[in-house]
């Protein structure tokens, strides 16, 4: 301990969607679709959202990339402000109500054991930035979205934090921050995320998906339930 | 069928030992799941157990007897005062083995605390199941320990483990003399009486050890859960000659000075099996050809199933054992007493060391109660349990062999053993030095924030637990020159705990002949029921 900051040797990062929160990224945007100005434009893009529902699935199973690339595109158009605003107010109604009961138990007990906890997403970082202050949570990874005269261009700055790229991002903030990767938890729903649980020492597997559990059951990884 | 006159002249009927010779029958023995008939050399010692002691005609009058008579405390009832807040500490499903028939030791004792203390007016009463860094117990686990209707009363929120990782939930007290950390659960702590009832299987249950172990914490289970104590104690089976108990004692004192703590302890006899099974418990020349026809049919059935099907089979078959004695009050006398009829059951005098020990390991130990006998668990089984049942000389001789009977199979509990199965695969490996792995890793696994998660909201033992199960086979590993393990279905697992292996018993004898010489001599623990050898030089 020092000036009151503790000093950290190892870290737990925390997917988030199925990890920690029940929601995925697509109550999200059906939260700004909804949210969004006069009662025309929510027709059009709850319609619109609802067309694609189909799309997103087949492509969420095809590619975790493709499918982040697709779906921020109907982020184009909102305002920085009113994001951010509707980013508090998505918390309280849609995020915090979905928080897995024991999620906050496990993250106390990685801070108890001396870990730094870093959220790790492909959403966009500020529609996750109140959970991170809500659990305390000491730095978040995750998409940036491209705000051009304050709107949304519907770009997200690559790389875009997802797959490999989340694993690339532990890597950098590892030696950035001087910790040791080796000693370092993950923790993680999909089997979308080997690439993140395997580069750490220490990797977990949560509410486990079914090629998840068969991976965590392979290479004799710990398998939680935090629901 | 042997004529009476010829199984007469092969052993003395009052002894539990019996020397093989020409025309003796095959020995059975455990194997995990199944049971090997082996036919042993000539000259083979077969150690048995003694026969079960009668139990007690009426167990609730042993237990009213003893909280009215109690030693070195006064009555449970002149204890109590109208108000007061009184937490009820139990031993976990580690006790006994297998788990006995219901009603459990435990209600019966629970039943008549109970019903005193609603009679003299304590309504503030919590039931904590004292299991330290072990697994917790499930829902239908403890609706079976304590019956339907005081579980319905108590369950959840009056009834339920202890959390040796709660940040809240436990309190330090002063440190020992030796600056041994004493923290135990605030619940108990903070209750005006604290009652343990305890089940004691084996001498190192027991005593000091029920609250300053069951209800401790980490930091405070470290002070003697280490291979430093274990190296320093002759036998932890024999509690005046072991540095784990008197660390325990240490801790246990300091618990007495602030806490005011009333135990009731029960002895079981060692009647493990009854009605179809209940052979099991004889000497082989004892055996009626209905026994044996038994036998080769469950032997027959055992080799037809899956190991799972064999595993829950046996799992489900309750020991028929009978409470022997009840004894409460303060810790040390009450324990004195219970030690002596603990003694009474299970010590068993032998003379002399043997050169080659054997050992039928069973599906079941301490610490896989309804789960699998991991490589570990065979580990602590063979180096430490049945390695340390002894009055302080051990069985086998310095540098000698020990044979476990067993399939050693590479298999894992993910859910109640997560964390040995890093620990086997990924440390031992690296080093099957006990120091070195307490040093290097032991605070690393016991603050893994999975594990503390899986031990603290599943049914997971703690991250520090297989290391306890290392520790635990410190003094046989020390001790034994060779360990062999006869029947091991795979290479890898003998090779990892550093052991040999061999197809057969009889090639493990062979071999381990070979290591000592042709005249060496043999012995065969002949378990369960379990029994302690007290070997005289």
């Amino acid at each position: 301990m020092s000036n009151g900051v503790r000093a950290h040797s190892k870290a737990a990062f925390y997917d988030v969607d199925g990890t920690l929160v029940k929601t995925n990224i697509v109550h999200t945007y059906g939260y700004y679709a909804m949210n969004r100005g006069s009662l025309l434009g929510i027709a059009a893009r709850t319609v619109s959202a609802l067309a694609s529902v189909p799309v997103f699935a087949a492509l969420d199973a095809v590619d975790r990339k493709i499918f982040n690339e697709f779906f921020y595109r109907y982020y184009a158009g909102l305002s920085e402000d009113r994001l951010l605003t509707l980013a508090e107010e998505m918390f309280e109604d849609l995020v915090k109500p979905a928080i897995f009961p024991k999620a906050r138990d496990l993250i106390e007990e990685a801070r108890r054991s001396g870990c730094k906890i870093v959220l790790v997403t492909g959403a966009l970082d500020f529609t996750v930035r109140p959970l991170v202050d809500y659990l305390g949570a000491d730095d978040l990874i995750a998409n940036k979205m491209q705000f051009v005269g304050g709107v949304a261009t519907g770009k997200v700055i690559p790389p875009i934090i997802e797959g490999a790229n989340k694993a690339n991002a532990i890597r950098d903030y590892c030696v950035r921050e001087k910790l040791a990767l080796d000693k370092s938890h993950a923790y993680s729903d999909s089997g979308s995320d080997y690439a993140m649980l395997a580069i750490v020492g220490r990797p977990t597997a949560v509410n486990p998906d079914i090629r998840l559990r068969a991976l965590a059951r392979a290479y004799q990884w710990p398998i939680l339930d935090l629901r | 069928m042997r004529p009476l006159k010829t199984l007469r002249r092969l052993y003395d009927e009052e002894s539990q030992v019996v020397i093989t010779e020409k025309g003796s029958p095959p020995r059975v023995l455990f194997s995990g799941e199944d049971f090997l008939l082996e036919d042993l050399p000539i000259g083979t010692r077969v150690i048995y157990a003694r026969p079960p002691l009668e139990g007690v005609p009426n167990p609730k009058a042993a237990v009213r007897w003893a909280i009215n008579h109690p030693e070195g405390m006064d009555p449970l009832h002149a204890l109590l005062r109208p108000g007061m807040k009184v937490t009820v500490a139990l031993d976990d499903i580690s006790l006994p083995l297998p788990p006995m028939k219901t009603p459990d030791a435990r209600q019966i004792i629970l039943e008549i605390v109970l019903e005193l203390l609603a009679d003299s007016g304590v309504d503030d009463v919590h039931l904590i199941i004292a299991n330290s860094l072990h697994r917790r117990m499930t829902e239908a686990e403890m609706r079976r320990m304590v019956g339907e209707k005081i579980f319905k009363a108590f369950y959840p929120n009056r009834y339920y483990n202890h959390d040796a990782e709660d940040p809240d939930g436990l309190v330090e007290l002063e440190r020992t003399s030796h600056g041994e950390v004493v923290a135990i659960n605030r619940r108990a702590a903070e209750s005006d009486l604290l009652i343990y009832v305890n089940i004691n299987l084996v001498p190192m249950d027991g005593g000091h050890k029920s609250v300053g172990t069951g209800l401790a914490n980490y930091e405070s289970l470290r002070a003697h859960h280490n291979p430093a104590t274990i190296r320093q104690s002759e036998s932890y089976m024999e509690p005046s000659r072991s540095a784990l108990h008197k660390s325990s004692d240490r801790i246990g004192r300091v618990i007495d000075h602030h806490l005011k703590v009333f135990h009731i302890e029960t002895a079981i006899n060692n009647r493990m099996f009854d009605g179809q099974l209940s052979f099991l418990g004889k000497k082989e020349e004892d055996y009626t050809e209905f026994d044996r026809l038994k036998l080769q049919s469950i032997r027959y059935m055992l080799s037809k199933m899956p190991r799972a099907a064999k595993r829950k089979l046996l799992m489900s078959v309750p020991a028929p054992y009978e409470v022997i004695g009840v004894h409460a009050g303060a810790t040390e006398p009450t324990h004195e007493k219970t030690l002596e009829l603990c003694w009474k059951q299970y010590s068993v005098p032998v003379e002399g060391q043997a050169d080659i020990a054997v050992f039928g390991i069973p599906y079941i130990s301490p610490y896989n109660v309804n789960s699998i006998l991991n490589p570990l668990l065979l580990q602590v089984m063979g180096l430490g349990y049945f390695f340390n049942l002894n009055r302080g000389v051990p069985l086998v001789k310095k540098g000698g062999v020990l044979i476990l009977c067993h399939p050693a199979y590479d298999e894992f509990d993910p859910e109640q053993h997560p964390s040995y199965i890093e620990f086997f695969n990924r440390l031992l490996p690296e080093t099957r030095d006990a120091i070195v792995l307490e040093h290097k890793y032991e605070r690393e696994f016991a603050t893994n924030p999975s594990y503390v998660h899986l031990y603290r909201k599943g049914n997971a033992y703690h991250g520090a637990h297989p290391f306890y199960m290392w520790y635990w086979g410190e003094n046989g590993r020390q001790h034994v020159g060779k360990v062999i393990v006869a029947g091991a279905e795979n290479n890898h697992v003998p090779e990892i705990l550093g052991w040999e292996r061999t197809d057969t018993l009889a090639e493990a004898i062979d071999s381990a002949r070979g290591f000592i010489g042709r005249s060496a001599q043999i012995s065969l623990v002949h378990t369960p029921p379990i029994l302690q050898t007290d070997v005289r030089i």
